[in-house]
C-alpha cells in the first residue's frame, strides 16, 4: 500500500488558516504514506501533474487530496487518477476549505483540525476497494411538465435538436400567465403577439406532443429511464372535430367567472380560454356543467355541427417513458387576501397586477376601457402599491419578487398612454431595474408619461364614498400623506404555484425555505435539481422575468437533451449492497429509502424461503440512508463500508 | 396623526408645469437620487434640501415649495446642475421657483403711495425693479 497525500494552499484560501507545510509533516509520519506534497493550486495543470508524476515514479496505489469540497473538484482529481491506471473510486478527498479553513479563525486549532481528518482519510483510504462504473441504457424522449413560456420554450428547443417531447399542461390551453398579460417591458410588445407564435409552433411541431388538460401523477424510475404515469382529463369535446364556430356558448345556459380574465367577467361552462388557446378547441368543464349527461341539459352537444360533443369521455392514464424531465411548473401570485391593511380583497376597486392586466388588455373584461370593476367609471386616478406582501419577513413574503418594480411601471405607463391627462401614482420602497433595458423604462415612464413616484409604504386603503382614500407615507419629504384613487393596484409578488408543489412531491424534488425547487447550485447549476436527469425552468425555481425564464428553459433543454442523446450513462457507483444472510427482512430500509430502490424480494436458503431486501442499482442515489438505518448491518455502501467509516471515527478518537 | 393630502388636481399641474415652462426642464426627470442636496455648499442652511423641493414641484405643492426658504438660499454656484446624473438644471429649476414667486407674489410697493419728487429722481430700472422684488421695505 503506498499513498499520496496532496495538500493545496487555494492562494490563501486554506494556507492564512492552516499551516499547510505542517499538515504535509504530519502525513508523511502516518501509516502507508509515500509521498506527502503540498502545492498552491493543486486543481492547476502543474498540481495535476505532481499526482500523475508521483503515481508513476512512487508506484502510488492510493491518492488522498486535501482541499476544497468534493462537489468541486472531485470529479477533477479522479480523472488524473484514472488516467494513470487507478480506479477513479480510490481517490479520497480531505475537505480542508469550507469544512477548516473557511469556517475557523485560529491557525494553530484550524491546523490540528486538518491533520486529524487527513489522518482518518489516510486510515479509510487504505481501506478503499476498486468499483465499477455501471451503465444503463436511455429513452430517447423527453417530458416537459408545465405548459408556460418556460415549459413551451423548453419543449421547443427539444424538439428543435430533433427528440421526442412530450409537453404536459394542466389546463385546457397552454400559453401559462404570459397569456394573460396585455404586453410586455422594456419594449411594450404585446404579450399574445410574441406568445401566439411559439403556441402555434407548439401545437404544430412534429416532435411535439401536447396533452393539455392532465397531471403528472406518477413517476418512477431513474435517470435515462422514468417511467410516468399522466392522467388526462375528459374535455369533452373532441379536439380534431370542435372547428370553434362558438355555436355551443350562446345556448349554453351556466354562467361562471372566467379565470382567464381572473373572474373579472363572466364565461359559461362549455368555452374556450381564450382566442388563441392551444389546443384550439373549446371544453366543457364538469364542475361548472349542469351535469355531462344528455338527460339534463345537451344544448351544447344539440347545436353543434361537427358532432364534436362527447358526453362519454372518460378520464384516460397515459403510461410512458423518458429519458429526461423539465419542470416548468411556474408561479401564482401572493392572495390579496392576505393583505388586510390593504382591504384584504374586501374593496372592489382594490386589484392585483394580473387583475390590471385583464383590465387594460383588449381582449380583457372592458374590452381594453380602464374601468372600475366596482360601478364601471373610467379610470382618472390609480395608484399603484409596490411590494404588497413581498420584502416583509415579519408577515409576508420575505424575498423581493423582482418584477413587481418593472410591472408596475409598464402599467402605470400603459394607463398613461390610455388616459393622457390621468394621473398614476407608485409607492415603492426602491425601484429595481436589474434587466437590459429596464431602467431606461423606468426613466421613460417618469419622463415621458410623468408617472410620479413617492417613496413610502401605503399603510391603509379606506373605501370612502365612492374612491378609495391611500394613507401612506413619502420617505423622502418625511411626510405621512394621504390622496383619492379611483382604482388601487397591487403589485403582489410571486408564489410557488400549486402545481410546482404537486409535481415537487411527485418527483421528490428539494424545496427551498420559500417553497420554491431548489437548484443543485445557485449559481453554476441553475436549472439542475437534486434528482439527476429532473430539471427545471422558470418560476417554479423562484420569481423571474420572461427573458430569465426563456433563457432558463433553453439550458434546461439542453440538458435534458445531454442524457437523451446518448444511448447509456453512467449511474452512481457508491450504491448500497445488501448482505443476504444478515439480512432478517424486517423492511426498515424500504421505508428510509427516498428512492423507492429497494424493494423485498423472496430467496431461498437451505430449502426455506426468506424475504431479504434487494436494491436497484439503477435507482439507488447512494445516500446511505438505508446502511444507517438497517439494524443488522446488512446494508453497506460501496465506497462508504462501515470498516471504512469505523476506521475514520477511531482515527478521529484516538487524537 | 395628520397627513398631507396630495391633490393631483388642475392647479397642482397648472404649478409643476410652469416651473418646468419657467426652467425648460423636465421635472420628472428626477429621481431622488439626492446628489444636488449632497454637493450643495448650503444645504444646512436650507429648511428642505433640493431633492425634497423637486419632488414637492412633481407633486404639485406650491405652498410647500414656497414657504421653504431653500430656493431663496441657493447661490445659483451651479455645482447641482454640473452633477445631476440625470442632467436636469437644477438651480435653473431654483430660478424658476423664485421667479415663479416674483411673478406672481403681490406687488410690495404701491406706485401710488410714492411720493412724485421720489419718483423723478429714481432710474426706471430700480422702479420696476423695486416692484419685483420680494422686499422687506
Amino acid at each position: 500500500m503506498r499513498i499520496g497525500v496532496y495538500v493545496c494552499e487555494c492562494g490563501k484560501n486554506i494556507s492564512a488558516t492552516v499551516d499547510v507545510e505542517r499538515v504535509v509533516d504530519y502525513a508523511k509520519s502516518l501509516p502507508n504514506v509515500a509521498a506527502s506534497r503540498v502545492y498552491k493550486y493543486m486543481c492547476a495543470d502543474p498540481g495535476q501533474e505532481l499526482i500523475k508524476k508521483d503515481i508513476e515514479e512512487l508506484k502510488l496505489d492510493k491518492v488522498i487530496v486535501a482541499a476544497c469540497s468534493p462537489r468541486m473538484h472531485e470529479p477533477t482529481f479522479r480523472a488524473v487518477i484514472e488516467d494513470k491506471g487507478l480506479n477513479p473510486y480510490t481517490l479520497e478527498i480531505v475537505n480542508i476549505r469550507e469544512q477548516v479553513s473557511w469556517v475557523h479563525d485560529d491557525k494553530k486549532k484550524g491546523t490540528k483540525k486538518a491533520q486529524s481528518l487527513v489522518k482518518s482519510s489516510v486510515m479509510r483510504s487504505a481501506l478503499m476497494e476498486p468499483l465499477d462504473r455501471k451503465k444503463v441504457g436511455v429513452t430517447h424522449k423527453a417530458l416537459v411538465i408545465g405548459a408556460g413560456i418556460a415549459g413551451i420554450q423548453a419543449a421547443l428547443d427539444i424538439a428543435g435538436s430533433g427528440y421526442q417531447v412530450t409537453l404536459v399542461e394542466k389546463s385546457s390551453s397552454i400559453g401559462g400567465k404570459m397569456a394573460q398579460l396585455d404586453k410586455t417591458f422594456p419594449t411594450l410588445d404585446c404579450s399574445a403577439c410574441i406568445l401566439s407564435p411559439k403556441m402555434v409552433d407548439v401545437g404544430r411541431n412534429p416532435n411535439i406532443t401536447l396533452i393539455a388538460n392532465a397531471e403528472v401523477e406518477q413517476v418512477d424510475g431513474y435517470v435515462g429511464n422514468f417511467k410516468v404515469k399522466i392522467k388526462k382529463k375528459p374535455r369533452y369535446v373532441i379536439e380534431d372535430k370542435c372547428t370553434m364556430c362558438d355555436d355551443c356558448v350562446p345556448v349554453c345556459p351556466v354562467i361562471v367567472h372566467d379565470e382567464y380574465n381572473e373572474n373579472l367577467s363572466p364565461r359559461k361552462a362549455i368555452y374556450i380560454a381564450f382566442p388563441q388557446a392551444i389546443p384550439a378547441s373549446y371544453i366543457i368543464n364538469p364542475d361548472d356543467c349542469l351535469g355531462i349527461d344528455p338527460l339534463i341539459c345537451s344544448k351544447c352537444k344539440d347545436v353543434c355541427g361537427p358532432e364534436a360533443i362527447d358526453f362519454d369521455m372518460k378520464p384516460e392514464i397515459i403510461d410512458d417513458e423518458f429519458g429526461a424531465i423539465v419542470v416548468a411548473t411556474g408561479f401564482e401570485t401572493y392572495a390579496i387576501e392576505n393583505l388586510g391593511e390593504y382591504g384584504a380583497g374586501n374593496i372592489p376597486d382594490v386589484i392585483t397586477g394580473l387583475e390590471f392586466e385583464r383590465l387594460i388588455s383588449p381582449g380583457g373584461p372592458s374590452t381594453g376601457d380602464i374601468r372600475r370593476p366596482s360601478d364601471g367609471k373610467l379610470v382618472k386616478k390609480v395608484v399603484f402599491i409596490h411590494c404588497a406582501g413581498s420584502r416583509d419577513p415579519a408577515k409576508h413574503l420575505p424575498y423581493c419578487s423582482k418584477i413587481c418594480c418593472m410591472y408596475s411601471t409598464k402599467q402605470a405607463l400603459m394607463f398613461k398612454h390610455e388616459v393622457r391627462d390621468g394621473t398614476a401614482v407608485n409607492f415603492y420602497i426602491d425601484i429595481r431595474t436589474g434587466g437590459k433595458d429596464y431602467e431606461e423604462f423606468y426613466q421613460r415612464a417618469a419622463e415621458e408619461a410623468k408617472v410620479v413616484y413617492i417613496r413610502g409604504k401605503v399603510s391603509e386603503l379606506i373605501q370612502d364614498g365612492n374612491e378609495i382614500l391611500v394613507k401612506g407615507v413619502n420617505t423622502l419629504t418625511a411626510e405621512t400623506v394621504e390622496l383619492h384613487a379611483d382604482l388601487v393596484v397591487l403589485a403582489t409578488g410571486i408564489i410557488p404555484s400549486q402545481g410546482t408543489k404537486d409535481i415537487a412531491s411527485v418527483l421528490r424534488l428539494s424545496l427551498g425555505i420559500n417553497g420554491f425547487i431548489k437548484e443543485a447550485h445557485p449559481k453554476l447549476k441553475p436549472v439542475e435539481t437534486s434528482i439527476t436527469g429532473v430539471f427545471v425552468a422558470g418560476c417554479a425555481t423562484g420569481p423571474k422575468d420572461i427573458p430569465e425564464t426563456v433563457s432558463q428553459a433553453g439550458r434546461a433543454a439542453v440538458r435534458a437533451c445531454n442524457i437523451i442523446a446518448q444511448d447509456e450513462i453512467e449511474v452512481e457507483a457508491t450504491i448500497a449492497h445488501v448482505d443476504e444472510i444478515l439480512c432478517r427482512g424486517c423492511g426498515i430500509c424500504v421505508e428510509t429509502c427516498p428512492y423507492s430502490a429497494i424493494t423485498m424480494i423472496d430467496t431461498k436458503r437451505f430449502g426455506n424461503t426468506y424475504k431479504v431486501a434487494s436494491v436497484n442499482e439503477a435507482l439507488c442515489k447512494g445516500c446511505g440512508s438505508c446502511a444507517a438505518a438497517c439494524l443488522n448491518g446488512a446494508i453497506n455502501q460501496f465506497g462508504f463500508e462501515d470498516k471504512q467509516i469505523l476506521a475514520m471515527i477511531q482515527a478521529l478518537g484516538e487524537e | 396623526m395628520s397627513y398631507d393630502y396630495i391633490e393631483f388636481g388642475q392647479t397642482e399641474k397648472e404649478f409643476t408645469s410652469k416651473i418646468e415652462e419657467i426652467s425648460g426642464q423636465n421635472i420628472f426627470s428626477c429621481y431622488q437620487c439626492g446628489k444636488c442636496s449632497a454637493g450643495c455648499a448650503f444645504s444646512n442652511l436650507m429648511e428642505r434640501t433640493i431633492n425634497q423641493t423637486i419632488q414637492l414641484v412633481q407633486l404639485g405643492q406650491k405652498d410647500k415649495v414656497l414657504e421653504s426658504n431653500t430656493h431663496w438660499v441657493c447661490a445659483s454656484c451651479m455645482t447641482c446642475t454640473v452633477r445631476c446624473p440625470r442632467e436636469i438644471d437644477v438651480a435653473a429649476i431654483m430660478e424658476a421657483i423664485r421667479e415663479y414667486t416674483l411673478r406672481y407674489e403681490a406687488e410690495t410697493i404701491e406706485r401710488l403711495d410714492l411720493p412724485e419728487d421720489l419718483l423723478k429722481k429714481i432710474p426706471n430700472i430700480a422702479l420696476v425693479g423695486g416692484f419685483r422684488k420680494k422686499s422687506e421695505l
